[in-house]
Order: structure tokens, then C-alpha cells, then sequence
């Protein structure tokens, strides 16, 4: 239920602009919204793309935010990629790294 | 009256928001590829354009995630995504609502589907519309299968929505052009975008230029994950254009892997007849 929810913050934040203001000038009162866990929480309060990936945030999901975040491509990239050195694997949904993250164009 | 035109195309973000990393030798015949395809949808004249797409949660979610869904509004908000990330400006693209309301009608006489009078588009629509239509003057009516949140349509499904909505243009007076976009292997928003199953695209390419139902449709998803990546799911957008086109066989324009769009580019046609498919030639 948790990755659902975290998903469905992510969702409203890429897609209204009045939550987007919202967050930028209250983030803690966005996220109270939500029932999410504590890690989950600190991600988000964190900014942290590669734990959100971690955490099994659908891609085209976290893809988008993390542009709105203000991530360039290659550094999109590379939070995931030092996220699974980090944290391991991803726990959840669809888009889990395959060869163990490597290869791809960046 | 039958489809004036109908094409699939690959709908990466990337092939605009990076389009000067990729290699110019792949890079610019793949865009003057997209660039004839543009002149064949202009020379079939179309009233409007049918664009199915694979949306990324601009507008639907798990809390009541439609299978099928066609756009019905006056018009349509787009890029949904930073436009500045994704080097589309956002605008506001018409739509053809009343097309719509009898096109959404005749479908549901074999599949149910639902409908949306608010519509935001992403890079599915958005992509193929800057290269197709790049004035974005004709009008869109935007449909979407679910390829993100499982469980998704099976691939026959996929198929037999293409035969309602060929059925349904065929019902009306409009000229009416269809355009499938996404796929096809990719791995896309992974640390592996970028990895790309070059044989598996070319097979699949093979499956829908001879219109083959059942080899376009014999796919698991589990095979589709193994081989085409969480992308490959987005076939489902390429069959049901053939299926629209049932009878009809295509030709492929343009296949080659470009990394940094995530995807194959790739452009192909079924021949639908009459001018557009002339100017194709």
C-alpha cells in the first residue's frame, strides 16, 4: 500500500502545478497527506532520486520528477546507478535494473 | 470512410530532449525518415489525427486505471513534463470532440472503453506530434493503453481494439489518420536506458509488416520483460494499429538502435491505399 501511496504523491506533484507550489512552500504539510513509511518519508523530504528508484517508484514516474527536481539526464543516471551500489537492489514494481545496472548510453 | 493514413513511431523523450547526443550518422537519417513521414500524413489530408499512445501517468493512475481510454475534449495541454527538460514548449493542442463522441460510440459496439473530456499529454503524444505535425494545428483525439500498471491488457485485447477503432473511422465521413507510438525493446528510466535488443525490434517489425495477428500477439509478458525490457510492454500501442489495419501489410522505413533515445528510432506504414500511401512510394 505504502509504494502506492508514495507513487501517488509523486504522480499529483508531476502533474498539478497547484500541489507543486504547495510543496515548494510546505513540504511537510504535502507529505502528511500521504501514508507513507519513515523511509519513504525521508526520501522524499531528502530529495533523494536513487532511494526513490530503490524503493520501487515506477520510472516514468520518478523520470519526470526527477526533471522537475532540477536533475540533468546524466545525473537522473547516475543517482540510480550509485543508489544500487548503495542500497541494493530494487524492492519493488517494474522498472528494476537489469546486469546489475551497468551498461547503458550514459 | 477507411483510415487515410496510418504509421507507428518510436515516441522517446529523448529524441528531442537530447537529440544533440546522438550520433549524427543514426540521428539524421532517422529524422528525415520521420521528416517523409510527416509528408505522407499531410499529402493523405487528414481531418484529424488519432494518436495511441502509451501514457506515463500524465493522467491516469492506479487508484482507476482504464485499459482503454480515448480522449473526447475541445483540446489538450501539453508537455506535461518540464519543457525545458523536454525541448517542447508547453501549448494548447485542438482537439475533435464531436469525431471523438462517434468514434468512442462505434468502438464500444465490441470493447469497452472508457473516455476523458481532460487529457494532459507527455512525450507519447507529444514527441511524435513535434516531427509529424510540428505546427501541432491538427486535431489530436489522443488514446491510451495502460502499458505501466499491471495487469495490462493482453496483446489479443490490444488487437481487437485496433479492429473497433478501424471499424469506427471507417464509419465516419472525416478523413481519419492513426498513429501508434512507443516500444519497441527498451529499458527505459532505469541505470540500463539505453539498452536495446536490436534482433528482438527487428522480429517484431517483421510480425507487423505482414499483419501477422497471431505472431504479433504470441508475446508473454514475461518474455516481453526478459527480452524487450519494461518498455516492451508499449507493443500493445504498435498491435492495435495493425489492427486497425487488418488485412493490410506495411513496410518499415527506418529501424536502427539509438542509444540515447533509450529505443530503436523507428518509422513504418501499413498501406492503407489512396494518396497518402502515393506519396509513400
Amino acid at each position: 500500500m505504502s509504494l502506492y501511496a508514495l507513487q501517488k504523491l509523486l504522480y499529483e506533484l508531476n502533474r498539478n502545478p497547484a500541489v507543486q507550489e504547495a510543496f515548494a512552500s510546505d513540504r511537510e504539510a504535502v507529505i502528511a497527506n500521504y501514508r507513507l513509511t519513515g523511509e519513504e518519508v525521508d526520501a522524499i523530504r531528502s530529495d533523494d532520486i536513487g532511494k526513490l528508484y530503490i524503493l520501487g517508484v515506477n520510472g516514468q514516474i520518478l523520470m519526470h520528477f526527477a526533471a522537475w527536481r532540477g536533475l540533468a539526464w546524466d545525473e537522473y543516471i547516475q543517482a540510480m546507478k550509485d543508489a544500487l551500489a548503495k542500497h541494493g537492489r530494487v524492492r519493488g514494481g517494474l522498472y528494476a535494473a537489469v546486469d546489475d545496472g551497468k551498461g547503458g548510453a550514459v | 470512410m477507411s483510415l487515410v493514413f496510418a504509421a507507428i513511431m518510436s515516441h522517446g523523450p529523448g529524441m528531442t530532449a537530447r537529440a544533440d547526443r546522438a550520433d549524427p550518422a543514426v540521428r539524421d537519417p532517422f529524422f528525415a525518415t520521420l521528416a517523409r513521414l510527416r509528408n505522407a500524413l499531410e499529402s493523405s489530408r487528414p481531418d484529424a489525427i488519432i494518436v495511441i499512445a502509451a501514457e506515463h501517468f500524465a493522467n491516469f493512475f492506479m487508484n482507476n486505471m482504464p485499459a482503454y481510454c480515448i480522449g473526447m475534449a475541445e483540446d489538450y495541454e501539453g508537455p506535461i513534463e518540464d519543457p525545458d527538460w523536454l525541448q517542447i514548449p508547453r501549448r494548447t493542442i485542438p482537439g475533435a470532440p464531436d469525431l471523438s463522441r462517434r468514434i468512442v460510440g462505434k468502438v464500444m459496439d465490441r470493447v469497452d472503453v472508457a473516455y476523458a473530456e481532460e487529457w494532459k499529454f507527455d512525450h507519447g503524444v507529444m514527441v511524435p506530434l513535434s516531427f509529424l505535425t510540428p505546427r501541432f494545428d491538427l486535431p489530436v483525439i489522443p488514446v491510451n493503453i495502460n502499458c505501466q500498471g499491471p495487469p495490462l491488457t493482453p496483446l489479443h485485447r490490444a488487437y481487437e481494439f485496433g479492429i473497433a477503432m478501424g471499424e469506427a473511422c471507417e464509419s465516419v465521413p472525416e478523413r481519419v489518420a492513426i498513429v501508434g507510438t512507443g516500444g519497441i525493446s527498451h529499458w527505459p528510466a532505469t541505470p540500463n536506458s539505453g539498452k536495446i535488443n536490436e534482433a528482438w525490434d527487428r522480429e517484431f517489425l517483421r510480425r507487423w509488416l505482414r499483419n501477422d495477428r497471431v505472431a504479433l500477439t504470441a508475446y508473454s509478458d514475461e518474455e516481453t520483460l526478459r527480452d524487450a525490457g519494461q518498455g516492451g510492454f508499449e507493443i500493445r500501442t504498435l498491435i492495435s494499429v495493425a489492427g486497425a489495419c487488418q488485412g493490410r501489410t506495411g513496410e518499415v522505413w527506418f529501424c536502427e538502435p539509438i542509444p540515447i533515445f533509450a529505443t530503436s528510432g523507428f518509422a513504418a506504414v501499413m498501406d492503407v491505399g489512396g494518396d497518402g500511401a502515393d506519396a509513400a512510394a
